[in-house]
């Protein structure tokens, strides 16, 4: 198809908005879910996304996979446009890229077997035999640690877990070259969620399969990412290697989310974000963050910054301080702690 | 809101294009309606006075277009039979139809809905299986020869409900209880799956664990969302009452809409064929328009969107 | 006596058990954590004991609070319990809520129910609470369907509903899995304060140990169907002593050094219509003997307040206290 170094996805300037209307009547307020997001996925690459609940992770998931039609921007996947969905060419394409979905028990279907719903992909697109699909559907089950018993049940019968397990060997099932995962393993015990990240992990280099891998679980996305990219309010804001990124936060955002990891067995120090959470219906002027950010100057509140290279060391980051253009207003040691 | 309806009435246009112009081929292709009108051995100068007055001479598709011109003027011809008006002559009809198909419907909605969710709520009780038997043999039988059977049992053996005819209100029962019967079953059987997959859908059990008495939990939070499915139903019942008309009232000669069009298809009487199965076609439209609006203020997720394909 | 005392709490579907005797004692005011293997009934636990399980299911055992038994009970001792006094927060928030609903007014319905308010003064406190939750602009809101809401906001609203009662026992059922790590946090704290202003009991399933250690005093740790390890927060990370606790220890991703291929526990849990004789964790335990498969261990003390199920957890020494005699005696009269 493309030449080899071409990234398997390549996502430009993505934004989707909401229109929300109170009542058949009420006057209607767009919602910014998504306001330009670009990123692309390399071959047995992970691209880590994390960031604040609400911020538009989801919607990218959706955007990047053509599920939903985004408002402006474009979609490359293996180096052609992305289909609009619902044409063949599209339902085509699914085989090649699957989605896990964040909330297992509204992605399957309550009145099938979720041995069925794990089949149902390879009987879309009629791949393999039925004696076949059958042997596929009790491999990929034995993979994410189903058992064969579990095949009959249906979702409302299995566990959280159990069910999230369904949907992840839904989406691997036709061995997938692009996977977007949408919080994949928050209703696994850590012990299984090993076993699934041990697994992803395998599967990428086995299959060079790119993955998107949205999650809250900032050492998961650390075990298994080669990147990871942070978002708040509809953009992205940092990017760069995850442990660096873990270690370094270079927004202000980012040292805040990295502050509120919770240990075992300890009680830490973290930044209590100041202030309301954001309303995408309701975007604060130049960069989004400085009503809550603790080290905001002048600029930040009209001037937006740009996601690019840091001068230091290339990171990719979106804050006029961390580029050295602006002094603090405070300086980060004062960030209130608790 | 404005959008939607805007797709919506564009497809409901198209879909009657489609079925007119499906009756109007399927008409032309089966037989000549002069010979039949006029009668086989009618001298052939008279058949083609016939044909020429009538434009059968006429290219297919120049009738075909001259068709269209005639619905949009509201000028649907006259009936060949006997020269009067053809829109008079169905709507002369269409009360002693509705006199049939609203009381029937009532007794669907009535009758149905609260059957199929009492059987829910007492699953695998008598009354369930009691209910379940009557809907599918409501389902099973053909409504012809449940007529007959009503016939049968009251008109011949009890003597107590006329036949035939349209002489006072007594003849509407047997009619009304027929097609009433039969919707009734298969709303019954539709709601009350859809009622069960709602009740054993998680939010029923938030519902329960906030500590909302089960009478609460079933009328705030179940039947709406039973609701939705059941909707479909309603709208394909609705669409389809006048065209159950036609077998219903053939049976009990009611002098209905369904009796015409049954009498003017044997006679070929184009025109007032035309016109019924353009009224039959405008009905299934509208219910279908009905239903998409009540999904949007049913069910919020629709608001601005089309219906999903349901699995 | 506690506030709410489990005692040997079974469940099973049909022929298969899904819970093994559960006894679990939760104290006013106090957080218990509650972890283990995916599918081993941290969730049928609290389904089974609020009466929410369906109708095919076989409960046995007894669930009181403040000594009044609610197994079984009739509706009218059940409801006001539901929501009142014991609420829960489900696992898959989306599927949870009505989606025909708005979520404002999901909120105000147990505060009608339990709390007698109504109009205006309902409607401000759906908004206080969803505040305290940290959902955005909460005036708009309100008037939200669940779809148009994130995951995480789902997650929200099923919390701000599970407060709305103002519960004595809030059993949250994995609530923070949705959630970033800051709100997270803000949300333990906000689960921490009312603790403490409140007296209100907590009980957290989650899987996140670090969640668990920085909310709970008390964690409980469940295998197949049972709990096999019982004690304070901070021993049970300096002192594990089931074979599977320290499993799960083992199998968490580093955040920092170099990345290595996890460690999952091998195998899997019995099928639960054919458990193992014995110990349930003996096929897939490093440390099993001969005599794991032959004796069903029963949960022993190894300190004051620290009990395993497991035939070679030994007592222990803690700083401070001497070797815990009690527990060794017991264990030496179990053992013959
Ligand atoms: N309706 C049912 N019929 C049969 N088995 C069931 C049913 N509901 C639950 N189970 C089984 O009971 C066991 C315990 O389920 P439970 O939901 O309590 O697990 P859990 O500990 O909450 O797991 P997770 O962390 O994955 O949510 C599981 O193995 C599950 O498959
Ligand atoms: N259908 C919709 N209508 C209106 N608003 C929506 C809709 N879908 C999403 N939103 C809004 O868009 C924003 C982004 O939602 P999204 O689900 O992408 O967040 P997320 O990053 O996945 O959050 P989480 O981590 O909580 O799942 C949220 O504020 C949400 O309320
Ligand atoms: S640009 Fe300003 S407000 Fe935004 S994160 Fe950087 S310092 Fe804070
Ligand atoms: S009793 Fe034996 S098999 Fe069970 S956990 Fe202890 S050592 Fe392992
Ligand atoms: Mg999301
Ligand atoms: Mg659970």
């Amino acid at each position: 198809m493309n030449a080899g170094t071409a990234d398997l996805l390549e996502a430009r300037d993505l934004a989707r908005s909401y229109t929300v209307r109170r009542g058949l009547l009420g006057r209607p307020t767009l919602v910014r879910a998504v306001d330009g997001v670009s990123l692309t996925v390399a071959r047995g690459e992970t691209l880590g996304l994390v960031g604040e609940s609400g911020c538009g992770k989801s919607t990218t998931a959706r955007l990047v996979l053509g599920i939903e039609p985004t408002d402006t921007g474009s979609v490359t996947f293996d180096g052609g446009a992305m289909p609009r969905s619902g044409t063949a060419a599209w339902a085509h394409l699914r085989r090649r890229m699957q989605m896990v979905y964040q909330d297992p028990l509204a992605a399957l279907d309550r009145r099938l077997t979720v041995g069925v719903q794990i089949a149902e992909p390879l009987d879309i697109h009629r791949i393999g035999t039925a004696a076949e699909r059958e042997e596929r559907v009790a491999a990929v089950m034995a993979e994410v640690g189903l058992q064969p018993h579990h095949a009959a049940r249906h979702p409302q019968s299995l566990s959280g877990g159990q069910r999230q397990r369904a949907v992840i060997a839904r989406a691997l099932v036709t061995n997938p070259e692009l996977l977007v995962c949408d919080e994949p393993i928050s209703a696994l015990d850590v012990s299984i969620q090993a076993l699934v990240l041990n697994l992803l992990g395998d599967l990428q280099e086995r299959l060079k399969m790119g993955m998107l891998f949205v999650s809250h679980d900032l050492r998961a996305v650390r075990q298994i990412s080669q990147r990871v990219a942070v978002m708040y309010l509809g953009r992205i804001v940092e990017e760069g290697d995850p442990d660096a990124v873990l270690h370094d936060p270079a927004h202000p955002y980012t040292q805040a989310l990295v502050s509120a990891i919770p240990h075992p067995g300890k009680t830490t120090t973290r930044v209590i974000l100041q202030g309301d959470p954001p309303n995408p219906a309701n975007r604060p002027t130049g960069c989004a963050f400085h009503p809550r950010c603790p080290v905001a100057t002048p600029t930040c509140r009209t001037q937006a910054p740009e996601l690019k290279p840091r001068r230091s060391d290339g990171r990719r980051v979106a804050c006029h301080v961390a580029h050295g253009e602006a002094a603090a207003a405070r300086a980060p040691a004062s960030l209130e702690t608790c | 809101m404005l959008h939607y309806l805007l797709s919506r009435l564009l497809r409901a246009a198209v879909s009657i294009i489609m079925v007119v112009t499906f009756v109007f081929v399927v008409l032309r292709m089966s037989g000549d309606p002069a010979m039949v009108i006029m009668g086989a051995d009618a001298p052939p100068e008279a058949i083609d006075a016939f044909r020429k007055a009538w434009g059968l001479d006429q290219p297919l598709w120049i009738q075909y277009f001259s068709f269209f011109e005639a619905i949009f003027s509201g000028e649907l011809g006259r009936s060949m039979r006997d020269g009067r008006d053809v829109l008079s002559v169905v709507l002369e009809r269409v009360p002693s139809t509705l006199a049939l198909t609203v009381p029937a419907f009532l007794v669907n909605l009535v009758v149905g809905v609260p059957a199929g969710v009492y059987a829910a709520l007492h699953r695998n009780s008598l009354i369930d299986r009691c209910v379940m038997v009557m809907a599918v043999t409501g389902f099973a039988v053909p409504s012809f020869i449940l007529a007959m059977l009503l016939v049968l049992i009251f008109s011949v053996n009890l003597g107590w409900l006329p036949s035939a005819g349209q002489d006072s209100w007594l003849n509407a029962i047997l009619p009304i209880a027929t097609m009433g019967f039969g919707g009734a079953a298969l709303l019954a059987r539709f709601t009350r799956s859809a009622m069960l997959e709602v009740l054993g859908q998680p939010y029923i059990r938030t519902a329960s664990a906030k500590g909302l008495p089960w009478s609460a939990v079933v009328w705030r939070h179940a039947l709406q969302n039973a609701a939705i499915p059941t909707i479909t139903i309603i709208g394909f019942m609705l669409g389809g009452l006048v065209a159950g008309a036609v077998v219903v009232e053939s049976v009990f000669s009611w002098p209905g809409v369904g009796r015409l069009l049954v009498i003017s298809v044997a006679n070929r009487d184009l025109g007032v064929v035309q016109a019924i199965v353009l009224m039959i076609a405008i009905t299934m439209v509208a219910a279908n328009m009905i239903v998409d609006v009540l999904y949007g203020l049913v069910d919020p997720r629709m608001h601005g969107q089309a219906r999903p394909a349901r699995r | 006596m506690a506030f709410v005392e489990i005692q040997n709490l079974s469940v099973a579907f049909g022929r298969s058990p899904a819970l093994r005797g559960i006894n679990l004692a939760v104290e006013r005011g106090e957080a218990v954590g509650l972890v283990g293997e995916s599918g081993c009934g941290k969730s049928i636990t609290w389904l089974a004991a609020l009466g929410l399980l369906p109708s095919l299911a076989t409960v046995r055992g007894s669930v009181r609070i403040d000594g009044t038994e609610i197994l079984g009970a009739p509706k009218a001792r059940l409801e006001p319990v539901r929501g009142g006094r014991i609420a829960m927060i489900f696992q898959d928030p989306a599927a949870s809520l009505n989606p025909v609903h708005r979520i404002g007014r999901q909120i105000g319905e147990a505060l009608g129910l339990h709390r007698g308010m109504t109009g205006e003064r309902a409607k401000a406190e759906v908004i206080r609470l969803m505040d305290q939750v940290g959902i955005p602009d909460a005036k708009n809101r309100i008037n939200a369907y669940p779809h148009e809401l994130s995951g995480g906001q789902n997650q929200r609203v099923m919390i701000a509903m599970a407060l709305a009662g103002q519960p004595e026992l809030l059993v949250a059922d994995e609530p923070t899995t949705a959630l970033d790590v800051t709100i997270q946090a803000q949300i333990l704290d906000l689960l921490t304060t009312l603790r403490r202003d409140t007296g209100m009991a907590l009980v957290l399933i989650s899987h996140d140990l670090g969640v668990v250690s920085e909310t709970c005093s008390r964690i409980a740790v469940m295998y197949a169907g049972r709990i096999v390890e019982e004690a304070p927060s901070g021993q049970i990370f300096t002192h594990p002593n089931h074979p599977y606790t320290r499993g799960l220890m083992g199998a968490l991703p580093p955040l920092s050094g170099a990345r290595h291929r996890l460690v999952a526990i091998p195998g899997s849990v019995p099928e639960a219509a054919q458990m193992p004789q014995g110990c349930a964790f003996a096929p897939r335990c490093s440390a099993a003997t001969g005599r794991c498969t032959e004796v069903d261990p029963v949960p022993l003390p190894l300190t004051q307040d620290h009990s395993a199920a497991c035939i070679h957890a030994r007592p222990y020494a803690q700083a401070g206290q001497p070797l815990h005699h009690h527990a060794a005696t017991t264990r030496e009269r179990a053992m013959q």
